[in-house]
């Protein structure tokens, strides 16, 4: 096997053999209609975090795609309340400026030179606070369109539901997964987490792809809004609070190396779908607090951290004797 | 002597000058921004209210100013600080003496440290990383302390340490200023200052010319760990009870914001402590100058996010050689002080 599919394969493996635990103790899990609901509770986590690989494949980070999550859900409530525009307008609106917003932070840390934790940080103050000046409170949205929206679903042998928003993070991974390593925009991002200077003497448009990833990233928080928007049916400034951690856990827990240049978008959906089943698992068995959820999270990042060591480890080791 | 006190000046004056802008702006607006009065042997007004209220972040930034000089950084100060507050309220309630409660806190300070140090300075992990599993964690942790519920207690000599008087200033206060200076002596009056800037700048060549690199790591966030135990502790004793889900929360990007404006590079290398209580202090001047001068407090984060700009822009390095090329009387003293000194 090769080595680089260890982590994701440990990953696929913990998610199995968790499945099958909590299967064996309680044997209603196996359901479609438990898996429905956890592809429908997590869409927006998911969709947040494909733009989180892509970003944490190119060796930076995201922080303000909860805010922008906040921004996208206020930013709609308050448009349809105000005006008769169609929801679709309004989403067309959103993404445009969630994309240009995440062009503008790529701009910013590629030609002043800064780390992309601090721009990203001031990203998610901006972002956030916009949506403080919109509104403060929570705004239902109402409109006849959303209802359809929410409507829409794939019916499973067994009960199970896809909806709209758990089959589009579905749709979002597979056509993420086919820019990751079927274009050379995704080849340019693996480059980019190599190195910078290598990716620069190879030939990668530096400061185009570093603008595009964090264009995708503000793009696919913008969507991960709008799908947190039709999950809730509303728009509130306080929403998605610290879902930018949830997302680079994921993505950690996926397999993608945090320095950059190695995992893969497929990864980070067993991710989301682990720590859905931490928390369906929490639920289903009622006498355990939800504190549980982020000691057990914590201890799974821990523990996919300590074995992306041990693998570069192992393969310098390699090198070396090589 | 004196040319030391003025380069010291020199490296705080783009704060200082902003602090007293922040100030005199807040008080044009708000006239009795500015006024204080003694009240029973304590001081009241806006001024010390800033001082007080800014105590968690003032803490947090002094140890994450160690931490990012040595070109890491904390995240989990927030998570601590809950575990810390959760602590303290769980040990006096179950009938621990005040001493006791505060050695116990400390104590758990430390071990967040450690742990955090060894995973930096012995696995090898990226500072953010390996900081971040505590911050996720954390917070649970810090539940399962106080089972969930807001942990309230009522000895008095805890309570003293968020909301008491010292020499006629509030406790925190006389706790950040000392904590603080006896944090820069040890830096400054040493060489421990010169050895974590030389990690921060260069890990690898440090290790190798002798410094004992992975000790002073763990010390750097053992140090981060004990500020936010105290914050913990000041922001637990305040409201006389260990709130889980939202003590600290979010602290820990106001106290590397605090570092920013202090103008220590996120990048590592040069360090002013100094610099980071002030910029903690200028963050809580414009927190406490909103809400007093009538703004909504909904701007409070776009000015915020504005100032990063702003010092971003600053500390550029494009911009650096620009304003070097620009105005070359700065670069030209220079060589006339070091000369006079």
């Amino acid at each position: 096997m090769k080595q680089k599919h260890l982590p994701l394969t440990a990953t696929i493996l913990i998610f199995l053999v968790g499945y099958a635990l909590c299967v064996a103790q309680y044997p209603n899990m196996l359901s479609t209609r438990v898996i429905g609901n956890l592809l429908t509770d997590n869409a927006f986590l998911g969709i947040a975090a494909v733009g989180m690989t892509f970003v944490i494949l190119s060796g930076g980070i995201d922080l303000s795609i909860g805010s922008v999550i906040a921004f996208t859900g206020v930013f709609l409530a308050v448009v349809l309340e105000h005006s008769s525009l169609h929801p679709l307008v309004a989403f067309v609106m959103v993404l445009a400026i969630a994309t240009l917003f995440g062009a503008l932070m790529g701009a910013i840390i590629h030609y002043l030179e800064m780390p992309a934790f601090i721009v990203t940080l001031a990203g998610m103050f901006l972002a956030r606070g916009m949506a403080f000046v919109l509104s403060i409170d929570s705004i239902p949205i109402k409109h006849p369109f959303y209802a359809t929206l929410k409507g829409l679903y794939f019916k499973l042998p067994g009960g199970g539901r896809i909806t709209l928003i758990g089959g589009l993070m579905l749709l979002v991974f597979a056509i993420g997964i086919l820019i990751a390593h079927r274009t050379r925009f995704g080849i340019n991002v693996y480059a980019l987490g190599g190195g910078t200077a290598t990716a620069r003497l190879m030939g990668v448009p530096v400061a185009a792809t570093t603008i595009r990833i964090y264009a995708l990233s503000g793009l696919l928080a913008g969507l991960s809004g709008i799908v947190f928007s039709l999950y809730t049916s509303a728009g509130y400034s306080l929403a998605a609070v610290g879902v930018e951690l949830d997302a680079i856990t994921a993505v950690v827990i996926g397999g993608t190396l945090l320095t950059g240049g190695s995992g893969f978008v497929a990864g980070t959906l067993v991710g989301i779908l682990i720590q859905g089943l931490i928390q369906t698992y929490i639920t289903f068995d009622g006498s355990l607090s939800s504190w549980w959820t982020k000691i057990l999270i914590g201890l799974l990042l821990f523990a996919f951290i300590l074995l992306q060591k041990g693998i570069i480890y192992a393969s310098r080791h390699r090198q070396q004797r090589a | 002597m004196i040319s030391d006190v003025r380069l010291y000046l020199n490296r705080l004056l783009p704060q200082l000058i902003a602090l007293c802008v922040i100030v005199a702006a807040v008080s044009l607006v708000f006239p009795g921004f500015l006024s204080l009065e003694i009240q029973n042997g304590r001081l009241y007004g806006s001024l010390v209210d800033i001082l007080n209220r800014g105590a968690p972040v003032v803490l947090l930034a002094i140890g994450m100013t160690v931490v990012i000089a040595t070109k890491g950084i904390d995240l989990s100060v927030g998570a601590v600080m809950a575990i810390c507050g959760a602590t303290a309220a769980a040990s006096i309630t179950s009938g621990h003496s005040l001493a006791a409660t505060l050695l116990i806190t400390l104590c758990v300070g430390v071990l967040c440290g450690i742990w955090n140090g060894l995973l930096v300075a012995v696995l090898d992990i990226q500072p953010i990383i390996a900081t971040l599993v505590l911050m996720v964690a954390g917070r649970g942790i810090a539940q399962l302390i106080t089972e969930g519920a807001i942990l309230t207690f009522n000895d008095p000599g805890l309570i003293f340490v968020g909301s008491g008087s010292f020499a006629g200033l509030p406790m925190p206060v006389v706790i950040w200023l000392v904590f603080g200076a006896l944090v820069a002596a040890l830096v400054r009056r040493t060489a421990l200052g010169m050895l974590i800037e030389a990690i921060g700048i260069n890990r690898r060549a440090s290790t190798l010319s002798g410094v004992l690199t992975p000790v002073l790591l763990v010390a750097a966030y053992v140090l981060s760990g004990v500020c936010a135990a105290i914050a913990g502790i000041i922001a637990a004793a305040d409201i006389r009870g260990a709130d889980a889900n939202n003590a600290g929360l979010w602290l820990e990007l106001d106290a590397i914001l605090a570092v920013v404006v202090g103008g220590t590079s996120l990048l590592g290398g040069r360090f002013s402590i100094a610099a980071s209580v002030l910029g903690a202090i200028i963050i809580q001047a414009i927190n406490t100058g909103i809400l007093l001068s009538g703004f909504p407090p909904e701007f409070n984060l776009i000015i915020k996010a504005g100032i990063i700009v702003f010092i971003l822009v600053l500390q550029a390095p494009r911009f650096r050689t620009a304003f070097a090329f620009l105005v070359p009387a700065r670069g030209a003293r220079k060589p006339t002080e070091r000369a006079a000194k």
